[in-house]
């Protein structure tokens, strides 16, 4: 029989919830035996060649682009998985909806301290579009489940993707259920 | 007060409590817990945040300010109640600005934990991203109104535990907001010791210089689920 597929992808995030997930160490291997993984940032697979059944969500949505990966995620896999807080809350990378979009580029680029002759917001056609604020992925597609932290401890993590990969509700204890 | 003992009952469970006892007073001292957010001890109950709401003798009550009276039928621990419970707790999220990655309450914060108990995961309520300041005048404390949940245990510590009256509300309504009597805090009677002070249940009044010092693991909600301390006094008794 074939292996199940694994996809992750790392939208508006500091990449922390995967490094969570290679945290579980040894247990790589196990995953190895569990799972093929398909497109991912880890393999460097940009494209999907047909349906995987667990994909894996990391960040939030502040631009157009992770828009898009989000929805082609959502298409592509059986069982979508929000990790980590910047994907079920906005997360760090939502701060700047306190401050609004505009105030934050310009702090950036026009005001910055290190800033000369005036300075100058991106806008390069090549740049995705930032979206109004940084949103959390369910405001744009269906997630089937959630694991909170920032990042979800490599316990969490993988206490969750074994249940998934083995057909089981994932149920996490009292003690890996955190918001941080 | 004249010590007649009565008897109600709590999900089935027999309580015995003596006049003048709240219900949530009553569970308290036998061991049950009713969750509750802007119930302190020590303060008068008002009955702002209704996560204590039960259904007492057929009716939607906040048990904290509900006296107990003989016979009265609670129910209390219901997955309806809890769910409700949890969209009171969601909204609350929502509504503030909670950074729980970051926040000098995480593992001691009394909102969060209610979140943990009710198995909150996501937000069902759009973030509103309020705008709010930070006071960081004061010398020993400051006020991050991002976290405050206007559950008044500040308002009510300062005026009945240390006769100061240096917080009160303003405004209505999704504009209600603490305010600081002077201004800021620096300009109030505050003092890092205040009973106002440690009656916050969130993180928004917070020690300066004294974050982070429990490490992860040893914090107060970080093995045990809020409430466990009441249950605990039940003694091994089960329903
Ligand atoms: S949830 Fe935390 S660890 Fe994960 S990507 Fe966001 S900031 Fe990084
Ligand atoms: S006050 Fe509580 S819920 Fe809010 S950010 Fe801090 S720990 Fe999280
Ligand atoms: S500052 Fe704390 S105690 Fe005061 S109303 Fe806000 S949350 Fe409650
Ligand atoms: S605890 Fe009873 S209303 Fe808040």
């Amino acid at each position: 029989m074939a292996k199940p597929k694994l996809a992750t992808c790392a939208l508006a995030g500091c990449f922390g919830c995967h490094m969570s997930f290679l945290d579980i160490d040894e247990r790589i291997v196990e995953l190895i035996d569990l799972v093929d993984l398909d497109v991912s940032p880890l393999d460097d697979k940009k494209t999907f060649d047909g349906m995987v059944d667990v994909g894996i969500v990391e960040g939030a949505c502040a631009d157009e682009r992770h828009v898009k990966v989000l929805r082609e995620f959502r298409a592509q896999c059986r069982i979508l998985v929000a990790v980590g807080a910047c994907a079920i809350n906005g997360g760090i990378p939502s701060l700047r909806n306190l401050a609004g979009l505009e105030a934050c580029l310009k702090t950036a680029y026009m005001d910055g301290p290190t800033v000369e002759g005036g300075g100058l917001i991106p806008n390069d056609p090549e740049l995705p579009l930032l979206l109004d604020k940084v949103y959390p992925v369910q405001e744009f597609v269906q997630i089937d489940h959630f694991l909170p932290g920032c990042p979800p401890s490599a316990e969490t993590i993988w206490a969750a993707l074994k249940a998934l990969l083995t057909g089981t509700q994932p149920q996490l204890p009292y003690s890996l259920f955190k918001y941080e | 007060m004249s010590s007649e003992r009565f008897t109600f009952t709590v999900d089935g469970v027999p309580v015995e409590a003596e006049p003048g006892q709240t219900v949530v007073e009553a569970c308290d001292a036998a061991g049950i817990y009713i969750p509750r957010l802007c119930h302190h001890p020590d303060l008068p109950p008002v009955g702002h945040c209704r996560v204590c709401t039960c259904v007492i003798d057929g009716r939607q009550t906040a048990a904290c300010i509900m006296p107990a009276a003989k016979g009265m039928v609670v129910e209390n621990n219901t997955p309806a109640l809890n769910a409700e419970r949890r969209t009171l707790i969601e909204m609350l999220f929502a509504e503030g600005n909670h950074f729980c990655q970051f926040c000098e309450a995480s593992g001691d914060c009394e909102l969060q934990a209610l979140g943990y108990l009710f198995g909150m995961v996501a937000p069902s309520f759009p973030h509103l991203w309020p705008e709010r300041p930070v006071d960081a005048s004061h010398p020993d404390v400051y006020i991050d109104h991002n976290r405050c949940i206007l559950c008044s245990r500040c308002v009510r510590a300062s005026r009945t535990l240390d006769g100061k009256s240096v917080f009160g509300f303003e405004g209505r309504g999704i504009d209600m907001h603490l305010t600081v009597t002077g201004g800021h805090l620096d300009e109030s009677a505050l003092a890092a010791a205040d009973k106002a002070v440690a009656a916050c249940p969130v993180g928004c009044i917070v020690i300066k210089r004294t974050g982070y010092r429990t490490p992860y693991g040893r914090r107060r909600y970080d093995e045990a689920p809020i409430g466990s301390d009441i249950t605990a006094r039940r003694g091994g008794a089960k329903d």
